[in-house]
Parts: structure tokens; sequence; C-alpha cells
């Protein structure tokens, strides 16, 4: 079983670009393993624990196209557009297990987190309350006259919130310079997409907001970028909202303790050959004459800043109780 | 006999309602097929089919309103809020319509929304809360939250049957970690009632939910020192049972106001007015409120902890209380 040819045969997708895919993809893909299969099993790691296992491509093939202005509203699903906007697996880590050097200081859990000096805002546990947010991102500034953009990102269940429906609709008649990447994987916990709705496309929900969309292979990453590219430039250039929804599978539970037997085992086989970091290897390999080695060599590197980030994060301290009550107001 | 856990009380409850009358059903995120996210609705899709059993898009605003509309029109909804905290997304169709309907055109909403809260789950600031006042504060909502596995069927089969719109909080902890024997036959628990869980003398904790519990702990340590405690569990949180409030500061002279909840408009204020305003002269003491910071709800281990009100801090403003 091999896996397929990506779709989009570019030579503008050389070696650096393909390894920076790589390299955020294999680390997203292996410090979520670590969280989830051992780290959470062992106890260190507890609470609610979700991982975007087979759709890497979707925060890769997006965010690296994000400018340091630009802001970023990632979902559950996406750590790895964390990573690239600098957050380091030794931050991750450290809020995965509480601790105090964690982003939220031990405040908020698992993938919740954020940072604003990086603008990417923490997850908002409400799914779907991330649009309305974002198109106020956008708003500020087009307000300050920047040429700046956010990247939403959210899944197919959010689009049955009516606070997806507002805050497209919102940014559709302000013109806002937002991108927004769904993961289309299908289920919304374990309900599947005809439960929640009766279009087979996310795109079709957002035809009635007048706002371009179209819809991508959201495993392939280079098919992942090339959409981005289009929508950013569109959002850039003050055109407004760009809509890209990208199909995809979560290859997990929802989250850890979720044994997803709702499932079909035929589904999951099918995507299981459609695995995203086997098919952009693939690509490397036929079109850009890369070695079977390079990959083992980036994989090595990535094992080893998991190990070291791992290690330094059992040593962090948790929370000090005396710190419960900082931070709720400014002031008092 | 065997022991009943308080989650599968709930799905007794609302299963026997189901038996009883055709036109109680259940709707929400993940509640057929999957059995919902906590299980209370496990197996009742196979049992009662798909018109009964409803799972619904992740749109929180919309099962209330659908929820609402089929009261309406003479149906019984059972509705699932997969975490309480997310209730929040159906607040409007909450607090500004089904709570209304009665008062505005006489309309009876008999309708339940269950919600999962409370937090020592490591659920973090997104799925811990206790949401309670925000409809407490909303005339036409009744809200209830049972301690035991006892009062959670009774309680659940009570609100069923209601003919107004109840909130029913359930406690995520107490979900499997209490248990009891529970009885064959058909019973409800009747709502705006409290219970005394522990009779005493010296001294009353009026409180509700998990900390029923807690307070139940630190009454038996107190007791080693000759410190008596009653335990009022309120049950309903509203409208309250002001009755049993007063008797109980009546009968003891002496309340501590307890809850999960934060400080700032918790109930333990509200709870404090009626005693404040009604029986005045009995109290030989001031009223302690004990509850969380005014914070949100904090996930890691070390500030959960010193977040949540525990026994500890109980005993010790108990025994300075008694000494008063
Ligand atoms: C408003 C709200 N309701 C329910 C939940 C519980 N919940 C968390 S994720 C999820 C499913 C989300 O599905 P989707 O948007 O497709 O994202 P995916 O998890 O598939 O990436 C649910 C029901 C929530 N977080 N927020």
């Amino acid at each position: 079983m091999s896996a397929p040819v990506l779709a989009h045969l570019r030579t503008e997708f050389d070696r650096g670009l393909c390894h920076r895919f790589l390299y955020y993809m294999l680390m997203m893909r292996e410090l979520e393993e670590r969280i989830e299969l051992k780290l959470y099993r062992q106890g260190k790691v507890v609470g609610g624990c979700y991982t975007g296992r087979g759709q890497e491509a979707i925060p890769v093939g997006s965010a690296v196209l994000s400018q340091p202005g630009d802001w970023l509203t990632p979902s559950h699903r996406d750590m790895a557009a964390l990573l690239i906007r600098g957050i380091t697996p030794r931050e991750i880590l450290a809020q995965y297990m509480g601790r105090a050097t964690g982003l939220t200081k031990g405040r908020d859990g698992n993938m919740h987190m954020g940072c604003a000096e990086r603008h990417c805002v923490p997850i908002i546990s409400s799914i779907g309350a991330s649009i309305p947010v974002a198109g106020g991102l956008a708003l500020a500034m087009r307000y300050r006259g920047e040429s700046n953009i956010v990247f939403n990102y959210s899944g197919d269940g959010a689009s049955s919130r009516g606070d997806w429906h507002e805050g497209l609709n919102m940014a559709a008649v302000m013109d806002l310079p937002i991108v927004y990447l769904c993961n289309n994987n299908l289920f919304a916990y374990s309900t599947p997409l005809d439960k929640q709705m009766n279009v087979c496309d996310i795109v079709d929900r957002v035809a009635g907001y007048g706002i371009p969309a179209e819809i991508v292979d959201g495993n392939d990453v280079l098919a992942v970028y090339e959409a981005s590219k289009r929508a950013v430039e569109h959002a850039r250039s003050g055109k407004g909202p760009y809509f890209i929804e990208c199909k995809t599978f979560r290859m997990s539970g929802h989250s850890a303790h979720d044994p997803a037997d709702y499932v079909p085992n035929s589904l999951r086989e099918e995507w299981s050959r459609k695995d995203p970091i086997l098919m952009l290897q693939k690509y490397m390999v036929e079109e850009l004459g890369a070695d079977e080695r390079d990959f083992v060599n980036v994989r090595k590197q990535v094992l080893s800043e998991i190990e070291e980030a791992v290690d330094w994060a059992l040593e962090q301290p948790f929370p000090d109780p005396s710190t419960l009550e900082d931070d709720v107001y400014e002031s008092i | 006999m065997s022991k009943t856990t308080y989650v599968e009380a709930i799905r007794q409850g609302i299963w026997e309602e189901m038996e009883r009358d055709e036109s109680v059903f259940v709707m929400g995120e993940d509640v057929a097929v999957y059995g919902g996210a906590f299980k209370i609705t496990k197996g009742m899709l196979e049992r009662f089919g798909e018109m009964r059993v409803i799972d619904t898009p992740l749109s929180e605003s919309a099962i209330v309103g659908a929820g609402t509309g089929a009261a309406i029109n003479g149906l019984r909804p059972v509705l699932e809020m997969q975490f309480a905290d997310f209730m929040a997304c159906g607040f409007d169709q909450i607090t500004n319509f089904a709570a209304k309907c009665r008062y505005r055109w006489q309309q009876a909403i008999p309708m339940v929304i269950r919600a999962p809260g409370g937090g020592n789950i490591h659920g973090g600031p997104f799925h811990s809360q206790n949401v309670e006042m925000p409809y407490v504060h909303t005339p036409g909502l009744k809200v209830v939250q049972p301690a035991t596995a006892y009062d959670a069927k009774g309680l659940i089969k009570a609100a069923i049957r209601d003919n107004d719109p109840v909130i029913f909080l359930e406690h995520k902890y107490l979900y499997r970690s209490v248990k009891e024997e529970l009885p064959t036959e058909d019973y409800t628990v009747p709502l705006s009632k409290a219970k005394t869980q522990r009779e005493g003398e010296d001294l009353s904790i009026i409180t509700y939910g998990w900390m029923v519990h807690v307070a139940l702990e630190a009454a038996e340590r107190l007791a080693g020192e000759g410190i008596s405690i009653e335990v009022l569990d309120l049950r309903t949180l509203a409208p309250l049972d002001r009755r049993s409030i007063l008797e109980t500061c009546k009968k003891t002279s002496k309340a501590i106001l307890l809850h999960e909840d934060t400080l700032t408009g918790g109930l333990g204020g509200e709870v404090a007015g009626i005693i404040a305003e009604h029986a005045f002269d009995y109290l030989d003491g001031p009223l302690l409120r004990i509850t969380a910071p005014d914070t949100p709800v904090p996930f890691s281990e070390t500030l959960e902890k010193a977040f949540l009100p525990n026994a500890d801090e109980i005993v010790k403003k108990a025994r300075w209380l008694y000494r008063f």
C-alpha cells in the first residue's frame, strides 16, 4: 500500500520548503504521540488530551505563510500552528503537564494554550466562538490600516454553531482580512457529517455568505499551501475573507479517552493510506530526489528535541497555590 | 442488593420516565449512537429509537430553542448540554425565551436541561465551572443539583414531570464516586425541598452538590472533638427551600454557607440574606461563607486543590465559629 501522489507538482516546492513542512508535521505527530500514548498513560498529563493525528498538513501548509503581525486562532487539532509561531516543545509540554512555566501557568491544560507575543489566541473551548473573535482581530487590523490578516482554524462541527454563521456573515459584509481553514474530518466527536448537516461540503454553507471558498485535499500539504497562498493574497490585498475547506480525517478518537468505536474500520483504513507525512515523503523522493536517510535524520532531530523537552518539562515546578488569585483583574 | 452510582441513577430515572410517558425524549450532542459524553443516555437509542433519542449538530442555542418549541407543542424534552459550561451558548434561548413563556403567555415549558458541571476532575477553566447562579437569578427557571444517587434519580424524575423548565446540574466528580442501594419501586424526590443529611446541635452547614460530601467529612472529624454539626443539603437552588434554611439556623444558631462555586454572587450570599432577614434574632455568631475564590477554575493540580473548598478549611472555620 503506497501513498497516493500529491496533486501539485511544482518546482516551487523546493527541498528547503518541503523539509520545513516535514519537520513541523513530524514534530507535531511525534510530540502528540509522546503526550497521548506515553505521558497521558503514565499520568504525567491529566485531563483532556486531543491530537490532530492525520491532520498535520492543515496547520503546516497554512501557518508557514503567516507573517509576524498576523494573528492565528488555532483549533485543538493544530499544534503545528503553535510550533510554527515559535512556541517550543518545552512550552507545550509544560502546559500539558500543568506546570508553572507552561503558557497558561497551569491555569488551563492540554491544547488550550496560546501566546499574545506570538499572536496565537488560546483555544476558546466553546466550539465556534473563535469565528467572531477572528472578526474582531481583523477589524482592528483594518482599523489601523495594517496589511496583516487572521488565520482562523475550526472543524466541521463548528459550522453548526450560530457563532460560526454570525461571524462569517459579519466578516463578509465588513470585508475583513481572514483566512478560514476548516478541517472537515467527517466527525464532530462521535457525530458523522450526515447528522450534522444536509449538505456534503461545508463550502455550501459558506456560499450563503458570499465568501469565496474552495475545497482542498487536507492531507496534501502542498495543496493546502497553494490554496492558502491564494487565500492569503486575497485577504492581504483587501478583498475580504476567504474560506478553505480541507477534507481530512481524524486518525484518533475525539480525545485520548475515546476509542471511537463509532468510526467504521473501512473509513479508518481508507484514510490510513493517505497519511499526510508519507504523502509528502513520497513526493520528496519522486520529485525532489530526496533520500530515505534525510527523513531518518529529520525524525532523529525531532525525537531528540522532544526527549530534551520532556526532561525539561518534568523538572518544571507546579504552580504555587499562593498564585491562585493572581491575574483575575489588573488591579482591584 | 447492588449499589447504583449517581450516573446510573440519572440514567435509570430518565429511562423510567421514557417508559412511563411517550412524550419524554432526549436530545443533545452525541447522546444517541455514542450514548453521551458521560454515558447517561447509553442504550437509549436501541430501546427507544431515533425519534426519541436524537443526536444534534453542535448547536447549544438550537438545542435549547428546539427543545422549547417541542415543549410548547406537547412534548417533554430532556436536553443534554455536553458540559454545563457550554450552556452559556444557549443562554439567550434559556433565559430570554424558555424562562419567560409562562409569565408572558401562560405557556408551560416542561423541559429539563441536564448539564454536567463541577470540578476536581482536572477539567480546567472550560470544563469545571459551577454555572448555577445566572440561572438561579432568572425567574421562571428551576435549578436543581443532587448530591446523592438516591436524590439524583428521584430529582431527575420529578424534574421531568415538572411543568416548568428545570436546569438539572449534575456533578461530574460525583458521577462515579458515590453510590448506594436504591428502592426498586418508582419514587420521586420533590423539587424545592432541602434535606438534612446529618443532624446536629451546634452549628449548621448549608450546602449542595459535591460539597455535601466534603461537609459530611468535616462534620465527622468535628464530632470527634465534641462539636455537633448539622448538614443541610439544599438539593434545589431555585426556588429555594427557605423554611428548611431558617429552621436549621433557629435550631443551631450558627451557620456556615458552603459551596464549590466562587464567592461573589454565589448562592451563599443569597442564603445569608434570607437568614439575616428572617432569623437574625436567633443567631449567636456571624454567618460564614466558605467557597472557591473569585477566579476561573484553574487546571493544574496544585491550583485546583487550592481553589476547591476542602474539609480542613471547614474544620478550621467551624471550630472558630463554634467557639465564637
Ligand atoms: C459549544 C461547545 N459545545 C460542545 C463542546 C464539546 N466538544 C468539544 S470538541 C467537540 C467536537 C468538535 O467537532 P469539530 O468542530 O468538527 O472539530 P474536531 O474535534 O472534529 O476537530 C465537542 C462536541 C465544546 N467544546 N463547545
